[in-house]
């Protein structure tokens, strides 16, 4: 666990490092949604290296955890070098994301140590957290469950019968985060299903909601541990307001950047300075 | 019910999930806002363990995947067609995809095969199941003709782990294995209720009783007919079957159910030909129509061909043919 990072420059420092490495990923393996993962990746910097989500490298096979289900499946290639980085496996498997042989996909599915539900297809998480809080409940276990949904991810139906579910449940060992991005598939949320405000909407079926800037590491860490102390009968969720494409200026300003793909070239610009660190 | 002979598949199969609950704490019962006598017992002995999820099959089966993932042995209970097919994307994303890597023990309990919700129109009629949930890799089909079988059936839930659909009838039918328990051998999948040379019914769920009235009227008729009951559609035991059909000179499929379209026929059909097995073939179930028609369930098998009467001729058809192609 000394990989933990103690000091607030550190934690900024490790989620510049694991925005290079989701370049550096989506270099290998241009299938990778770049931009989805671009947008969380504060947000599991903040989970893993900030002390808030409890691990074990064993994955499955230690009880002692917090869950963490990445229910926005396709944007989340940017837990892999902080899974190899904290031993989960070997980070020589990040330079072969995607090829033959691989285990790491464009989407994390359970093949992968340390990812625990099989992800993809969007809205199932939240109701799959939904049973792991139940489970834990009844075993008395304090550990909590984290669940990252996309707001894209809000349009599937099947999201809000979880929220309602959890909710009238009380589940308050859950803790939801929506990367908050603000761009689906082929355009603005806004202009597809405006759902904002995001908070009200979950308060009104018994959340506790707060929002967040999504790329501000130590906020986040912040209201994620405030929130995992907090004793209140809830379930939580954290809007974090994020970008799309955060740090390549190209995709950042593309309301199609989901679906978009870095060149070769655009890779290696964007390595260059910090390589040369 | 009408007198002891007769009972529901749910409540037989409750009954023992009940009793089960008691020595096993990590049974875990969902369902989705439907009921059954039984299951207020459920209900009011272990409300730690019982969630009515409301209308919403696929957050329950999103739920009893969690539950899964912390080893509890889930059953999910709901009308058949809303369980298989409203929360489908669910059943094969979280439990047929995630079994493959680590199996999850959720039982799908669907009430309500074929047509047995007969006057609920076609939302209501479950057609498509078998084919559909046959179709999902890592999970395990079960058609159980009577509800001593739906009852011992909740063993072989708890022991086997993987997700699993079972297909009840919702109305109390006849007891079929009574005496003969022995027979009801979910290892083995199926059983021969009845032996013969001519003609082969092979039936599941409600069909097995019209099978074995169909088959007395055959042999009445001196016709050699035997019976299967197939209680395990998936996977289906292909060699037991095989040794056994491979005596007769016809097979006739039943299920209450579309055929031509991945069901028992299809499955029987490709294990002949997979075994060589040289028989005339033909199937009975729904053909490719939604049915809108009211009445009782006899009235609708009657319409569509699938009641004793339309068996004995399609079976009596099925040998003209085979014999003018002999000769």
């Amino acid at each position: 666990m000394k990989r933990i990072l103690k000091s607030k420059k550190s934690l900024k420092d490790k989620a510049d490092w694991v925005r290079r490495e989701t370049i550096r990923i989506h270099g290998i393996a241009p299938q990778t949604r770049v931009a989805s993962s671009l947008s969380c990746v504060e947000i599991l910097t903040a989970l893993y290296y900030g002390k808030v989500l409890s691990f074990d490298k064993r994955g499955k096979k230690s009880a002692k955890r917090d869950r963490l289900v990445l229910s926005k499946g396709h944007g989340a290639v940017s837990i892999y070098p902080i899974l190899a980085d904290l031993g989960f496996f070997n980070p020589r498997e990040l330079r072969r994301v995607c090829q033959a042989g691989s285990f790491l996909g464009s989407i994390p599915d359970t093949l992968i140590p340390g990812i625990e539900t099989t992800n993809g297809s969007l809205g199932h998480g939240l109701g799959v957290s939904c049973g792991i809080s139940i489970a834990l409940r009844l075993a008395k276990d304090r550990h909590k469950v984290f669940a990252l949904i996309g707001d894209g991810e809000l349009y599937e139906g099947s999201v809000w019968e979880a929220v309602m579910f959890a909710g009238h449940h009380k589940l308050s060992n859950i803790i939801a985060i929506v990367d908050n991005n603000g761009i689906s598939m082929l355009d603005y949320c806004r202009r597809i299903i405006d759902l904002r405000p995001y908070e009200q909407k979950f308060r009104a079926f018994g959340w506790k909601a707060e929002t967040v800037d999504g790329h501000d590491v130590l906020a986040l860490r912040q209201c994620l541990a405030r929130l995992k102390s907090d004793k209140t009968r809830y379930p939580k969720v954290v809007i974090a307001k994020t970008v799309k494409g955060k740090g390549v200026p190209s995709l950042e300003s593309d309301a199609l950047c989901h679906i978009k793909s870095l060149s070769n070239n655009e890779v290696s610009d964007l390595l260059k300075g910090a390589d040369e660190e | 019910m009408k007198n002891n002979m007769h009972k529901t598949m749910r409540d037989a199969f409750l009954d023992e999930v009940h009793r089960k609950m008691r020595q096993d704490k990590k049974i875990f019962f969902l369902c989705a806002d439907f009921g059954a006598p039984v299951l207020d017992k459920i209900r009011r002995d272990f409300p730690q363990r019982f969630i009515n999820v409301g209308i919403a099959e696929q957050n329950m089966i999103n739920i009893a995947t969690g539950l899964s993932l912390e080893g509890f042995k889930v059953f999910t209970y709901a009308i058949a067609p809303f369980l298989t097919m409203r929360s489908y994307e669910q059943n094969r994303v979280n439990l047929s995809i995630h079994s493959q890597v680590s199996p999850l023990n959720v039982n799908l309990i669907g009430v309500g095969a074929g047509v047995s919700y007969e006057v609920s129109g076609p939302t209501h009629h479950c057609l498509e199941d078998i084919s559909i949930m046959r179709l999902l890799p890592n999970f395990m089909v079960f058609s159980p003709s009577d509800w001593v079988l739906a009852a011992k059936l909740a063993d072989a839930c708890l022991n086997l782990n993987c997700p699993k659909y079972l297909r009840f009838d919702a109305k109390p039918l006849m007891k079929i294995y009574g005496s003969e328990m022995h027979k009801a051998d979910f290892e083995k999948g199926y059983s021969e209720l009845a032996a013969g040379r001519k003609v082969c019914l092979v039936a599941t769920g409600y069909m097995t009783h019209t099978a074995l009235s169909a088959c007395r009227q055959l042999q009445k008729d001196g016709f050699s007919c035997g019976v299967l009951d197939v209680f395990r559609l998936k996977p289906l035991n292909e060699e037991g079957l095989g040794r056994i059909l491979k005596k007769y000179d016809n097979v006739v499929t039943m299920e209450e159910a579309f055929i031509e379209k991945g069901g028992l026929d299809s499955a029987v059909l490709r294990l002949l030909h997979k075994k060589g097995i040289c028989a005339g073939f033909s199937s009975i179930g729904f053909k490719d129509k939604y049915d809108f028609r009211l009445g009782n369930r006899e009235h609708l098998h009657r319409l569509n061909g699938i009641d004793t009467a339309g068996v004995v001729m399609a079976v009596k058809k099925l040998m003209q043919i085979k014999r003018g192609r002999k000769r």
